[in-house]
């Protein structure tokens, strides 16, 4: 039987939900017993290569960029997943949702205290990608299967989780990996 | 604050003994008096009533009636419910604000007019209509609304607007010098029980003072009086526990507080027949040993509060309140009237408490029930306007009179009051067991595609349903009884429904708070047509979880146009429903979520076209 791909990806997050699946340890030694990665940063493939048996979602959408990721795992994966609260909530980046896009835009570039920008414009770089109106959970814009939360999710937890989904079982996680206080 | 008016305040509190319990009695007059309540008159308040000040501000941000900045001279309030609005209330907003120039919400710039939504002010049966002042103005058009502002703006008074607003008074005690209402009644059906025929006042009380208490409350039980608010507890029982809770002092509460959309049945009752009403509370007040009775009425139904007032004073006069009462020695009682003030929470029996108490409408946890620990900590019963009618006619008339009509578990009359689209909008007092098609042939129903019964917090039904029996095994209701004809959207109404509830939710609890603004979101995108049918599941879901952990009876039934429509029209949501591509949601608009930084860089998007899509 062909070995299960899997797919990940970090839009608006900080790695650290990737850190938090590199520390499964000696375990990443099963894993790749069970899976093949497809696109990833762990082998750091640009684009997706072919059809994808489960996607994890690090982050949420705070630009465009962010938005044809996200599409394109669905596209592409039988099974999304929301990876820790910034995919699952908007997490940290999703504070400036109080703050109008213009003062974001102005702190970032014009007026921060280490901002160096002769210009004084805002750039329009294609390079940089453009921001959304505000920061979207992954699931208010593609359909999303399951949501692990966490910040980030133990790796007891994401291995807990993938592992029951790639040998076929039920995703029971047991309270202790699913409570934070 | 000028002396004089400080004065006044100060006036108000030692008239009810600096009572703070009354603060929702000194607020009312004070707003009447100064038209809001400012911050200085919180202060004052506070201070010569010793309580925190943050208590009167709390009240006062509560109710609808109160408010803490200045408004017009003439404040509009139009009523907004679902019924209101199929009947056109927003085309009398509109020419409203057209005439006016300020949106809902905003007092004109030379201080007169002020502009306010009210949830439902109990007249669905002559809608639109709105309150303007203290006044009542039914069967309000756009044109009659235009009108009335020009003439008020020519003329600047306020006289003057009355009399055009109101060229005749409605029917019967509408007419009375000290109501001078232009409502009218349409009682469409009189029964036997409220509206048979009137009988003198204290032949009730008259038979209940020759048994003694505890036979009352027997023959309550024989007749199987059960609440008519819509819970259809057993009235001899809830007075019964209240009784055996022990101590000497007790309260009953009639609770006039009738703001489920849709229903009206109390404000016809209580212009015809206010006799009735006190004769039961009387005969409560003998049953449960209390000496004091309370009427809550409803701010919206102040334009009755002089002709009850007169009642209770020729009762006083006739001997039927007061002391050793009919010449029984030691049964004093008597009953005073205290004002809401636009709050449909106070209607559950534990915020209708807290508000009597000067607080904040909140509803309180039970146990304890109010029986055991109910106003100001005493035993206190709250009934129903109608079930205390229903109480006065049983003692004069006896139980097995009043069990003969009905169903065995539902017995004696409701009354229905019906609006939406039929010819005959109205009270209609029938025997319970009726159905719903009996019903609806009755109001000339034509084309009834959906009846909403017990208001928002009742249910929906279709068709299927219009064979089943009005009574408390099967569709229990309250009363309210709104159809809707063929070409209405459900869906849509159910998300009108659910508006009035976040509106009205207090705060208190995550699930109410919270909740019924995510299900109307959801409710909302399928409307815009962006739902699939996954939102459905999900509507049911969160549905189901705000019905089961709210903490009051409002959070609990909140979701029920959401469940009940799911329900019985599922047809009429998946109509509205689309197929999602690609696993990607129709709700999340790229374009709409890039304008801003577009505009703000100056250039387009790499990787999306203005159409949606990739490039």
């Amino acid at each position: 039987m062909a070995k299960a791909k899997v797919a990940t990806t970090s839009l608006c997050g900080c790695f650290g939900c990737h850190m938090s699946l590199l520390d499964i340890d000696e375990r990443i030694l099963e894993l790749i017993e069970l899976v093949d990665f497809d696109r990833s940063p762990i082998n750091d493939f640009k684009e997706i290569q072919g059809p994808v048996d489960i996607g994890l979602i690090e982050g949420g959408c705070a630009n465009e960029e962010n938005v044809k990721v996200l599409q394109e795992f669905r596209r592409h994966c039988k099974v999304l997943i929301s990876v820790g609260d910034c995919a699952i909530n908007g997490g940290i980046p999703a504070m400036r949702n109080m703050v109008p896009l213009a003062e974001c835009y102005e702190e970032a570039f014009l007026k921060g205290p280490t901002v160096v920008n002769p210009s004084g414009k805002v750039p329009d770089d294609e390079e940089i990608p453009l921001l959304l109106d505000k920061v979207y959970p992954a699931h208010e814009v593609v359909k999303m299967d399951y949501h692990l939360p966490g910040c980030p999710p133990s790796a007891d937890t994401l291995w807990a989780a993938l592992t029951a989904l790639l040998t076929g079982k039920p995703v029971d996680l047991p309270y202790e990996l699913v409570k934070y206080d | 604050m000028s002396p004089e008016s400080a004065a006044f305040v100060t006036g108000v509190c030692e008239a009810l003994d600096n009572d703070p319990t009354r603060l929702l009695d000194i607020l009312l007059e004070v707003e009447a008096q100064f038209g809001h309540v400012g911050g200085e008159v919180m202060d004052l308040i506070a201070e010569t009533l010793k309580v925190p000040r943050v208590q009167v501000e709390g009240v006062v941000s509560f109710y609808a009636f109160l408010h803490s900045e200045p408004r017009g001279k003439v404040v509009i309030r139009l009523c907004n419910d679902v019924i209101d609005r199929l009947r056109g209330a927003d085309r009398v907003a509109e020419a409203l604000e057209d005439e006016l120039g300020i949106h809902f919400g905003e007092t004109t710039p030379d201080g007169l007019f002020s502009l306010e939504h009210a949830s439902c002010i109990g007249m669905t049966d002559q809608s639109p209509a709105a309150l303007v002042n203290d006044v009542v103005v039914p069967s309000l058009g756009s044109s009659k609304a235009r009108r009335g502002i020009q003439v008020l703006k020519e003329k600047g008074d306020f006289d003057e607007l009355q009399k055009l607003l109101i060229r005749d008074h409605g029917d019967g005690n509408n007419a009375h010098p000290l109501v001078r209402s232009a409502v009218r009644n349409n009682l469409r059906q009189p029964g036997a029980v409220i509206f048979g025929p009137k009988t003198k006042p204290g032949a009730a009380l008259e038979r209940a003072l020759a048994m003694s208490p505890a036979e009352v409350i027997r023959e309550l039980k024989t007749a199987r009086l059960r609440g008519r608010g819509g819970a259809g507890f057993p009235t001899g029982m809830k007075w019964e526990f209240t009784r055996a809770a022990g101590g000497d002092e007790r309260y009953l509460i009639c609770n006039a507080d009738e703001g489920e959309p849709g229903t009206f049945k109390d404000r016809v009752i209580l212009t015809e027949r206010p006799d009735l009403v006190f004769e039961g509370m009387t005969v409560g007040g003998y049953a449960l040993g209390a000496r004091q009775g309370i009427l809550y009425l409803r701010g919206e139904y102040a334009y009755l509060r002089p002709l009850l007032e007169h009642v209770l004073e020729e009762r006083r006069a006739s001997g039927l309140l007061g002391h050793d009462i009919q010449g029984k020695p030691g049964f004093d009682f008597d009953i005073r009237i205290q004002m809401g003030a636009g709050a449909y929470i106070c209607g559950e029996e534990t915020a209708l408490i807290s508000s009597m108490e000067g607080k904040r409408g909140d509803p309180k946890t039970r146990p304890p029930f109010p029986a055991q620990e109910g106003y100001l900590g005493k035993p206190t019963s709250v009934n129903n306007v109608e079930t205390l009618c229903c109480v006065a006619r049983i003692l004069e008339m006896g139980s097995g009179w009043f069990s003969s009509m009905g169903t065995p578990a539902s017995t004696g009359t409701k009354l229905l009051s019906i609006s939406g689209d039929c010819s005959r909008h109205g009270i209609y007092e029938v025997p319970f067991g009726i159905t719903l098609r009996e019903v609806l042939e009755m109001c000339f129903a034509d084309e009834p595609f959906a009846v909403q019964i017990g208001g928002p917090s009742g249910q929906m039904v279709g068709m299927e349903a219009f064979d089943r029996k009005i009574c408390f095994d099967d569709l229990a209701t309250g009363g309210a009884l709104m159809i809707l004809g063929a070409g209405r959207n459900v869906v849509e109404i159910a998300a009108e429904q659910l508006r009035f509830f976040v509106h009205e939710s207090c705060g208190y609890c995550t699930p109410c708070r919270v909740g019924n603004v995510l299900l109307l979101e959801r409710l909302e995108q399928i409307l815009a047509g962006n739902g699939e049918a996954a939102d459905l599941d999900y509507l049911e879901q969160l549905a189901r979880s705000v019905k089961t952990t709210s903490r009051c009876g409002l959070g609990q039934s909140s979701p029920r146009p959401v469940l009940s429509t799911l329900e019985n029209f599922r047809e009429e949501y998946e109509k509205l429903l689309i197929e999602p591509v690609d696993g990607q949601l129709a709700s999340f608009d790229i374009n709409t979520a890039l304008g801003p930084a577009k505009a703000l860089t100056g250039r387009d998007s790499v990787h999306f076209e203005q159409q949606g899509g990739e490039r």
